[in-house]
């Protein structure tokens, strides 16, 4: 660049710069106002729902007491001993066998529950898309009914469920798929309002009914997103699996309930431990597999 | 003989296509040249019914396809297949099931929902396909193809279709021009060959003139000229477009490019 560039501002490069400071104010000022309209409102909200520092502050070696009292008594000497010496591992997970068959019955459930309530959500999506719904009301009435299954959480499903059909798995298993179809149905619409509707067009065209054009023009395109969300489901249905138990509908919950309930803290630790473990090796392996399909398919990561 | 009888379509204030009446007979190639925004695709989309018309009527051999719903609908639409400038094919699925999309109104839906077409149905797309050299490439997906034979595939599945009419809108305006006179060639061959009436939308002049029996000039939703290549004169095309045709190309030329690219 030469010196006269620095010293002579041609009349282009005021007003640019002019703009350039303009706008900056601008973005500025929007800035402050966010701030100063977040921050009461972040006030109010905990003063309105008691969030009291103090309280938080007094519950916090709670915490730490609580941890410590779950933390198995391990002793180096012992460490690789059987289930009848105190200080050793299988000491710690004495009734391992029962716990791991537990966590399979939970993991099956989540997987049962996420196809059973995806395959819900596919068939509601597509009436649920505002770009293809046959008609307003049938949009309307498919996205809130959609609402209304993912806004009553898994845990109020469950105990309705024990109450009608008795404790067990099988309750779990609906509990969690009502909740999916709902959550999973938004995301499959929002998918399906993202798809090119040049193919819609096309099968429409050629005398194609809504289901076949349904079925032929969008299906393809929104397929690998549909198989991302439903393996993402299943991740999380693996945790809501694990704690529908609590009221009595199958899986791991329930013992975990009951250890907690009796101040068992040695098995707690133990069940928490499993759980962590299984649901970190699932996420693991689901993460894989979805992205080996989305490759496979040439889909959005 | 299809009629199109002062056929109107409006768009909130904008009157995209203001009561136009034609009357096409059976096997005619006829040509709607206009600059983009002078209504063709409205005009084409109402005809396949794929846009609805504010208000007029359109009758095919005596039939009134602005009244058809349901099932009627579906089968006016097999009857009169249609072409797209973007070629509007499933990307996603290979190129024989696209063609196949073609029967879907002619077979029972849970075997069309489970995707489960019939030998015969198979043999029928790839002699479609075969038609237009592209049997080798049936179980590539579309998205692999270049823009001449994804449009080839598209005429193909119009084929499929069994139509009486086939209405192309825009169908070379993303092709080069070597792809685009392969397109324009096996639209005049299914115009002579099978004898199906076709309407083309242009915007290139010598092209409509090279093609067409009969070539319909549109400005501003309206019909301004209705005759054959012969007396679309310079001196008519300066009368109705006010510019000469180098002017007139440059600008649908500019209009279209816009939507040139096509999403891989």
């Amino acid at each position: 660049m030469s010196a006269a560039f620095h010293t002579d501002i041609s009349p282009v490069v005021a007003t640019g710069e002019a703009a350039f400071q303009a706008a900056r104010q601008q973005r500025r000022l929007a800035t402050l106002v966010a701030i100063a309209v977040l921050v009461p409102c972040l006030l109010l909200a905990g003063w309105v729902s008691e969030a009291w520092p103090s309280t938080i502050w007094a519950g916090l070696p709670r915490i730490g007491e609580y941890f410590w009292r779950i933390l198995p008594s391990l002793s180096l000497d012992h460490l690789f001993g059987g289930t009848k010496t105190e200080g050793s591992l299988a000491f710690w997970f004495y009734r391992a066998p029962e716990w791991l068959w537990l966590l399979f019955e939970t993991a099956n459930m989540a997987a049962l529950a996420t196809l059973m309530g995806s395959a819900v959500s596919l068939v509601l999506a597509f009436p649920a898309a505002r770009n293809l719904s046959p008609s307003p009301l049938i949009y309307q009435l498919t996205r809130r009914g959609l609402e209304a299954l993912r806004t009553v959480p898994e845990i109020v499903y469950a105990l309705i469920f024990v109450w009608a059909f008795g404790v067990g798995a099988l309750a779990g298993i609906l509990a969690i798929a009502l909740h999916t179809a709902g959550a999973n149905g938004k995301l499959f619409a929002e998918a399906i309002e993202n798809t090119d509707l040049g193919a819609w067009d096309g099968v429409r065209s050629a005398g194609g009914s809504w289901a076949l054009a349904c079925r032929y023009a969008i299906l393809p395109q929104v397929l690998p997103n549909l198989i991302s969300y439903f393996l993402l489901r299943f991740e999380v249905n693996i945790r809501s699996a694990s704690v529908v138990g609590f009221v009595g509908a199958g899986g791991i919950g329930a013992e975990l309930y009951q250890v907690i309930s009796f101040n068992y803290y040695e098995e707690i630790s133990a069940i928490i431990l499993l759980i962590i473990l299984a649901v970190a090796s699932i996420d693991l392996l689901s993460e894989r597999l979805r992205h080996a399909i989305i490759g496979r398919l040439g889909g959005p990561a | 003989m299809l009629q199109i009888q002062s056929l109107t379509r409006r768009f909130g204030e904008r009157t995209a296509v203001n009561e136009v009446s034609l009357s096409i007979p059976a096997g005619q190639m006829v040509g709607v040249i206009g600059r983009s925004g002078a209504g063709k695709s409205t005009l084409l989309r109402m005809l396949n019914r794929l846009t609805e018309p504010s208000s007029g009527r359109i009758l095919h051999d005596g039939m009134d396809v602005t009244a058809l719903k349901g099932q009627a609908l579906r089968d006016w639409r097999t009857r009169c297949a249609m072409i797209f400038q973007q070629f509007n094919l499933v990307q996603r699925l290979d190129v024989l099931t696209n063609v196949l999309v073609g029967r879907l109104n002619h077979r029972p839906l849970i075997s069309s929902l489970l995707g489960r077409f019939t030998a015969a149905e198979r043999a029928m797309a790839l002699e479609a396909l075969d038609r237009f050299d592209l049997a080798d490439q049936a179980l590539q997906r579309a998205d692999t193809l270049s823009g001449g034979q994804q449009q080839r595939v598209a005429i193909a599945r119009a084929l499929m279709q069994q139509p009486r009419v086939i209405l192309a809108d825009e169908p070379i305006a993303s092709l080069d021009p070597r792809n685009a006179k392969v397109v324009m060639d096996a639209l005049r061959d299914v115009n002579k060959r099978d004898g199906l009436t076709v309407l083309v939308n242009l915007h290139h002049l010598d092209t409509a003139r090279e093609y067409c029996d009969r070539i319909v000039a549109m400005q501003a939703g309206r019909v301004m000229f209705d005759g054959t290549p012969a007396e679309l004169t310079a001196e008519k095309v300066r009368e109705i477009y006010g510019v000469d045709e180098a002017e007139f190309h440059e600008q649908a030329e500019e209009a279209v490019r816009p939507k040139h690219t096509v999403a891989a």
